[in-house]
């Protein structure tokens, strides 16, 4: 892997907060008196991503991804703490560096709201200085990929949330950037858009070799994009492994949903919590270290008549659940 | 195309959509021209002194002044820079290759520039051949037409300049509403967009003349009309060149200082 492309060395940043109660007499108050808490939203965080890799980076609301890629970017000062990206310091060489990355905040828009996508696009060309042949081949790839033909003429204010977004993803990579951060990408997005945004990802990762950050909270982004996940929660980082490694350790457990013909009365199997039943469809969870699924299912036919069986594994979302719990957050 | 004036060219044409606001405008413009120059008629007929601004000069700083409102006005705001702060949308702006000054400045000079474009035009054809004494006289010679010129354009460098000390103080404030109207409203009356200048009482002439305010109303109309002497309108530049630069230092250095500890709103 040599030298990694990414290295943060704890990193710290704190907040003040105005703080008052409620009520007419704490407004009173405020007027005079100021409360403030200091909030730390990054506690001593480190971590290092190489070439090409695709990241995803969890926490529950206000752990402080947002603010983690704040930092990333150059936009925010942390208050202690090493970062270099590509040999940069991001927040020092803000206008040299950030020519190498791309940007999306899924809940902000870079794009001109009164004017047709296109002009946005022309004017990000001129901002960042990009040659009017790899301008051309970068347009046309990103058009035809993600589907842009029919609305890149269109105000910005007249598009779907879900064409605006392809259309936000498309202007963070007019400019060929080797990274690209995506804050909460498919935030609000149907199905549809979901899988053509997780898709297109992928593609530029492969074919360009770009390296992908993203913050979601939508775990079949994760399970869909990336091979590492950076859990955070209260500023701190929690978690830093592949998603499988997640998996082997709490993933003994299954569930299991079969249908049969009618049964009213509910069936208990041993080892087996049984987390819904209905006259036609059941669920079991167990633990696949102490009873095999064999078992089950050879245990479950004995008292039923099973017409379909399905084995899950442990959803990814518990998993996280899990793992929030056991670092208390 | 170099990123500042693609911006501006960007914005320019945003501007140029908004032609239902242009055609208000210019009736509300051509109103309060008229308004005013009546009232300093009934004035000017009723007063026993000299005055000391001619009438036939006052009526071209009125004119003058509705005709470039959108190079004068401090009030003119621009919206999209507020929000860019105050919602936290900043923080793209913040992640593009540019210097922030001089491309919030870009946006700002285009948004002032399109407003007078689309209204100017008419209001002059109209205000020349309105019958006496509403009519806007020509300028004495045309050296006094290029002066004039000369530092209107430098007037609007500083008052973009102010409004630019006025945009960034929002990073502290949060709120566009207060330093607007507090700068606005004693700004404007300090430059004589309220009260020509020569109109005030000799007291706060001495204080308007040591503030920027003057220099982007007061000064180029007056050189319009003659009013001030092409002598007096060159040293005049000079100042105004000191102001832009005084004022460009200044929103510069805050602007960095409000980079250092920007807060991203809205998470």
């Amino acid at each position: 892997m040599g030298t990694p492309l990414i290295s943060l060395g704890g990193i710290r940043k704190s907040f003040k907060v105005a703080k008052r109660s409620a009520g007419f007499r704490q407004a009173a108050k405020a007027l005079f008196v100021r409360e403030h808490t200091i909030v730390e939203a990054l506690q001593d965080i480190s971590f290092s991503i190489g070439e090409g890799e695709i990241v995803g980076y969890i926490g529950p609301n206000g752990a402080g991804k947002s603010t983690t890629i704040k930092v990333m970017s150059g936009i925010l000062v942390p208050d202690s703490g090493s970062c270099s990206i590509m040999g940069y310091t991001p927040w020092k060489d803000r206008e040299a560096y950030v020519q190498h990355i791309g940007v999306v905040f899924g809940q902000r828009s870079q794009l001109w709201w009164d004017v047709p996508v296109i002009d946005s696009f022309e004017l990000l060309k001129d901002i960042y200085r990009i040659p009017e042949m790899i301008y051309k081949d970068n347009l046309a790839m990103l058009v035809e990929t993600l589907a842009l033909n029919e609305i890149i003429h269109t105000p910005v204010r007249q598009l779907s949330l879900g064409q605006r977004m392809r259309c936000e993803i498309a202007a963070s990579l007019l400019h060929d950037p080797k990274i690209l951060f995506l804050d909460e990408p498919t935030i609000g997005l149907d199905a549809v858009s979901k899988v053509a945004v997780r898709q297109f990802i992928k593609t530029i990762n492969k074919e360009k070799g770009v390296t992908v950050i993203l913050t979601t909270h939508d775990m079949s982004d994760i399970e869909a994009l990336s091979n590492r996940i950076l859990m955070i929660g209260k500023g701190t980082l929690l978690y830093d492994g592949s998603l499988s490694a997640l998996r082997n350790r709490f993933g003994t457990h299954r569930t299991i949903t079969i249908d049969y013909r009618e049964h009213l009365d509910p069936v208990d199997i041993p080892d087996t919590s049984r987390l819904s039943w209905s006259a036609e469809r059941a669920v079991y969870s167990f633990d696949n270290e102490h009873i095999s699924i064999a078992s089950v299912i050879s245990r479950l036919s004995e008292q039923l008549e099973l017409l379909d069986v399905a084995i899950d594994t442990k959803p990814v979302d518990e998993l996280i659940l899990q793992l929030y719990k056991e670092h208390l957050i | 195309m170099n990123a500042y004036i693609s911006v501006s060219k960007l914005r320019f044409i945003t501007g140029l959509q908004y032609r239902a606001a242009a055609l208000a405008g210019m009736a509300t413009q051509l109103f309060f021209g008229l308004i005013f120059i009546m009232v300093y008629v009934a004035f000017y007929s009723h007063s026993s002194t000299t005055p000391p601004i001619s009438l036939e000069d006052l009526v071209s700083y009125i004119w003058l002044q509705q005709i470039f409102l959108g190079f004068i006005a401090l009030w003119f705001r621009d919206h999209d820079i507020f929000q860019l702060i105050t919602s936290g949308n900043i923080a793209y702006e913040l992640c593009r290759p540019c210097d922030i000054y001089k491309f919030w400045y870009a946006k700002l000079l285009a948004t002032r520039v399109s407003s007078v474009v689309l209204r100017c035009l008419p209001i002059i054809l109209i205000v020349f051949v309105l019958p006496e004494p509403y009519r806007l006289g020509m300028p004495p010679s045309v050296i006094t037409l290029l002066l004039f010129v000369v530092t209107l354009l430098l007037g609007l460098l500083v008052i973009v300049s102010i409004s630019m000390v006025i945009y960034i103080s929002v990073f502290w404030t949060m709120s566009p509403t207060g330093s607007i109207l507090m700068i606005a409203v004693a700004g404007e009356f300090l430059a004589g967009m309220i009260i020509p200048v020569p109109l005030m009482p000799l007291w706060l002439q001495k204080i308007v003349y040591v503030l920027p305010f003057r220099w982007t109303v007061d000064f180029p109309f007056r050189v319009y009309s003659g009013d001030i002497p092409s002598a007096e309108a060159l040293w005049g530049i000079f100042v105004q060149l000191l102001w832009l630069g005084v004022l460009i230092g200044l929103g510069r250095w805050l602007l960095r200082r409000a980079l250092q500890q920007v807060v991203v709103q809205g998470g």
